[in-house]
């Protein structure tokens, strides 16, 4: 840096404009005449791509042109002198919209000299007030200019000038077209002056027209196409490199023809060439061109390719790039642990470091690190000492003892990460915020990410085989913001939706169930044992059952957890079917009812402290007690429920989906009826006689009846399997509390599949006229157009089997293809949104400080902080109120 | 032209899914600048060519004021400034 001094400057503002061929000649500092290399010696050809005016790379290269070595020599451009001229590939519409504006003859404008004038003073008056409009008003100036066909200046008459993507143009002649060749675009373009230019919203100081055009090509340093050697020991020089020579080689034989006298068509043919291979090196993916490639079909990456797309200057290495102080391994579930940790190996533990700076009160420690050495966790792997500036690597020092001796304050030891850092968490797709969150460490051994199960649902993890990435702050800075901002438990509470993205899911909502269900009495020992498992250290409260033995209801072990003044009412999910209810006064125990912090009726379920539940316990308590107050919940309630479910076990066998032979026929019996119901429409539908469906075809309405029937059918079946089955089967629990599956799922597995589709219609593809071989052709009977009536207890026919395989394809292909364009969706969305800004005044504004919405949501209201999505929760406060006042409102 | 334009009429000012706007005075133009504290170029922008500015004859710099509903706040207000393009 010294080099350069280190003044500091503001940048204003970026000019943009065309590289003047003045520019380009004083850059050079060799021209290339060579296509070939490397001479058969090995060292570069003199006046060749390599030749060493480009600049030092090798070690110990001294540069000839500024006398530096490899590493501070920054690399010199050389040119390619071009046998003729050729238009730069992207400035053909610029260049086609001047022609169009000036005159052939004398190059000025095709306006009336005192309307340039007029058109000037209000480009000016515009360019001041309204910028944007500035630019259709040249777009406007350059159609009324185009339109003219009689120069006003020297009256030469004008032709209209045809230009083909990307550098081809054409005089529409009324006896013909005529190609103008570059020389003749130049010839003509040279002619326009400064003024006219500025009309055309040309600034001519920068952007002289005829610079678009070249005939000194600019070669970069090497630096820009660095070769590689392989293990072969072969060089493969850099795809611009390839290109370049490519250049060289038909400049080369340009110069040839244009020397020997060629005949003008093969002149004519050799300059064509020309401009495509130049137009090629700058954007080899451009239309109407050939591309340039490898001896094996591989185009070439040219210029333009380096900067676009995903993998691009751009997008793959300015707006992301690859970090250090970073790790990925699988994740897999750790209960015990705090939501707000993350367990991490040791192994990594040893690689991820955190610089801390020796003080007087943390030098005993750091001494201790230092001594245990880079492979000794908790150890160090760096010492930068204050003293001299030097960096010791732990690796290479024998003496730790001695170096631990000799710390001092104002060192910075790189230590190990150890329990209590603060890390970032991420699993990708990193869809929303909550994608990358603040977790405490926990070394533990074994090699994987330990996570607490609760957290699943903001990462979208499970652990089926997920990896996760971890980041390691390391300024006290990043470390604050991150505790402050990004812990898991800052988290429970999304802006997505108002209410809590953590929260129980499967066996948590099973185990919430066992425990407070009404049935469920615990002996003091099994008490114990639960609340051990919570953590909970207070007194027991009094037994619910005295004799003969003490009972405690597991709803009063709930209540110990909960807020003393907790008010809460709501439905539990299992509040359906038979066990409705609309009041608190639920004789099911399906109306949850907490007053003054007891869980006095209802038992606790998905819908109490699910995940992803708004308005439910967990939102509740977080929302009005803060979210420690809820994470100090999910670390211990949450595991006294994971306990209670372990102590009785839960388990699904054949026996769970088992529905009684009498169940079986009942349904065989409607299989029947519902078979004649069909049967019956379809001969309607023969004879002619059905009812069609208003804007209906006669064949659509036949299908739409069937499939109506054959559901209602499905419904049924469903419905006669769970009222067979025994309230407390494992299956059945599972479905009712919202733990996993639902009655679709027990009806599959106990009662019938029903009708498989495809893309939403009964299946009907497969043979000429029927769906399978099985069947005849034009059979319109439900068995014959996917419809099952087997369940996966007791089977499927083979027929069965492909119908249901059609229709779980279909549901693949559909998760393919959503997954790829939501993904997309989301990239432009957060591309236009990502700089807005709520400001103090609650307007929204995008990064320049313009005005988006005058008021955040229109409302003002941080959904993360909402009942979902009301600011106030009207009903909350009368109950309050009303409590304060002994119930009177 | 291809198709003949049709004329704009005042009725479109009634029509439910057209919300109220109103052209601000100098004053109350300066006032929603000073309230905000931003430059007129800061505000979203309305076309001269919008049929309402039409209407109200708008010119470019006038600042519109319109209250329409909406489904979280009630009636929210936003204020435009017009453009002539």
């Amino acid at each position: 840096m010294s080099m350069y001094g280190n003044e500091t400057h503001v940048i204003k503002g970026i000019k943009f404009g065309v590289l003047p061929p003045h520019e380009i000649i004083r850059m050079a500092k060799v021209t290339v005449i060579r296509d070939a290399i490397y001479e058969a010696d090995g060292s570069p050809v003199a006046g060749g791509l390599r030749d060493p005016h480009f600049g030092a790379i090798e070690p110990g290269e001294r540069c000839p042109v500024c006398g530096n070595t490899r590493d501070t020599c920054p690399g010199h451009f050389g040119k390619i002198d071009l046998a003729r001229p050729v238009i730069v590939p992207h400035y053909g519409d610029a260049l086609h919209g001047i022609l169009q504006a000036t005159c052939r003859n004398c190059g000025r404008i095709l306006i009336p000299t005192d309307r340039i004038k007029y058109l000037t003073a209000i480009k000016e008056r515009l360019k001041k007030r309204w910028p944007k409009l500035a630019d259709t008003f040249v777009e406007e100036v350059k159609r009324e200019a185009a339109a003219r066909m009689e120069c006003p200046h020297c009256g030469a008459r004008q032709f209209k000038i045809r230009f083909i993507k990307p550098f081809t143009f054409y005089e529409e002649h009324p006896e013909g077209e005529r190609r103008l060749n570059p020389i003749d675009v130049r010839e003509r373009v040279e002619k326009t002056i400064d003024e006219d230019l500025v009309l055309l919203g040309v600034d001519p100081k920068y952007s002289r027209p005829e610079w678009m055009i070249i005939t000194s090509l600019p070669v970069p340093p090497l630096s820009v196409r660095p070769s590689i050697t392989l293990e072969t020991g072969y060089r493969a020089e850099d795809d611009l490199t390839h290109a370049l020579a490519e250049i060289v080689r038909q400049n080369e034989r340009l110069k040839n023809f244009l020397i020997s006298n060629a005949p003008e068509t093969m002149i004519e043919d050799a300059w064509l060439t020309l401009q495509h291979v130049v137009a090629s090196y700058i954007d080899n993916e451009l239309p109407n061109t050939y591309q340039l490639t490898h001896r094996k079909k591989r185009a070439l990456k040219t210029l333009a390719q380096r900067l676009k797309g995903k993998e691009g200057r751009l997008r793959g290495n300015l707006s992301g790039k690859r970090v250090n102080y970073s790790a990925r391994t699988v994740i897999s579930p750790d209960p015990m642990i705090s939501i707000n940790e993350v367990g991490v190996p040791v192994e990594i533990a040893k690689i991820l470091t955190v610089p801390i700076m020796v003080t007087p009160y943390n030098i005993e420690e750091a001494r201790k690190y230092v001594l245990n050495g880079p492979d000794k966790w908790p150890g160090a792997t760096y010492v930068y000492k204050a003293r001299n500036g030097k960096k010791i690597d732990l690796r290479y020092i024998r003496n730790h003892k001695q170096l631990a001796e000799g710390l001092e304050v104002g060192d910075i030891v790189e230590r190990h990460l150890i329990d209590g850092d603060i890390v970032l968490f991420n699993r990708q797709p990193s869809l929303h915020r909550m994608s990358i969150l603040g977790h405490i460490v926990r070394v533990m051994p074994y090699k994987t990410f330990r996570l607490n199960p609760l957290v699943c649902p903001p990462y979208n993890a499970d652990f089926d085989g997920d990896e996760m990435n971890l980041h390691v702050p390391r300024l006290y800075e990043a470390m604050v913001e991150a505790r402050e901002l990004l812990l898991v438990e800052k988290h429970i509470l999304t802006p997505r939706y108002g209410g809590p993205i953590i929260g129980g899911r499967q066996d948590y909502i099973s185990g919430a169930y066992l425990l407070t269900v009404k049935t469920s009495l615990f002996t003091e020992e099994e008490v114990a044992q639960i609340l051990a498992a919570a953590g909970y250290k207070g007194p027991l409260p009094e037994p619910a059952i005295l004799k003969p033995r003490k009972l405690w209801t597991g709803k009063q072990l709930v209540s110990l957890f909960l807020p003393d003044d907790l008010d809460f009412k709501g439905k539990s999910k299992i509040n359906a079917g038979n066990l409705k209810c609309d009041t608190e006064d639920c004789f099911h125990d399906s109306y949850i009812v907490v007053s003054g912090g007891k869980l006095l009726m209802g038992v606790l379920d998905k819908n109490a402290i699910g995940a992803e539940q708004p308005e439910n316990l967990l939102h509740i308590i977080a929302l009005e007690y803060g979210v420690t107050k809820a994470r100090i919940l999910l670390d211990t309630l949450f595991k006294g429920f994971i306990r209670a479910l372990e102590m009785r076990g839960l388990t699904i066998a054949l026996d769970d989906i088992e529905i009684p032979e009498e169940a079986k026929e009942e349904i065989r019996r409607m299989v029947e009826e519902y078979k004649e119901k069909v049967a019956q429409l379809i001969r309607d539908y023969e004879e002619g006689r059905l009812e069609v469906i208003p804007g209906r075809t006669p064949e659509e309405s036949l299908e739409l009846k069937i499939i109506g029937l054959l559901q209602e059918l499905r419904e049924k079946a469903g419905q006669v399997a769970v009222a067979h089955m025994d309230p407390f089967n494992d299956v059945f629990i599972m479905a009712r509390t919202g733990a996993r599956g639902g009655e679709v799922n027990i009806t599959q597995m106990a009662a019938m599949l029903g009708q498989q589709t495809v893309r939403g219609k009964r299946i009907r593809r497969g043979f000429r006229k029927r769906t399978l071989p099985h069947f005849k052709e034009n059979d319109l009977s439900p068995e014959a157009r996917g419809f099952v009536k087997g369940n996966f207890r007791d089977g499927l026919r083979p027929t069965e089997v492909f119908f249901h395989a059609a229709g779980g394809r279909e549901g693949l292909v559909d998760t393919a293809v959503k997954t790829s364009q939501s993904g997309y969706m989301q990239r432009r969305l957060i591309n236009a949104l990502q700089d807005l800004v709520v400001s103090y005044d609650g307007t929204v504004k995008d990064a320049w400080g313009n005005i988006v919405q005058f008021k955040y949501g229109e409302d003002g209201v941080d959904p993360t902080l909402s009942y979902h999505g009301d600011g106030v929760k009207i009903d909350r406060i009368i109950q309050r109120v009303a409590k304060k006042n002994g119930g009177r409102r | 032209m291809p198709s003949k334009s049709r004329r704009i009429t005042k009725k479109i000012l009634k029509h439910e899914l057209v919300p109220e706007h109103r052209i601000l005075t100098l004053e109350e133009a300066a006032e929603v600048l000073r309230r905000y504290n931003v430059k007129p170029w800061n505000l979203p922008q309305i076309s001269i060519n919008d049929p309402v500015i039409k209407l109200l004859g708008g010119k470019p710099g006038d600042i519109v004021e319109i209250r329409r509903r909406s489904p979280t706040g009630g009636e929210a207000v936003a204020y435009r400034i017009v453009v002539p393009f």
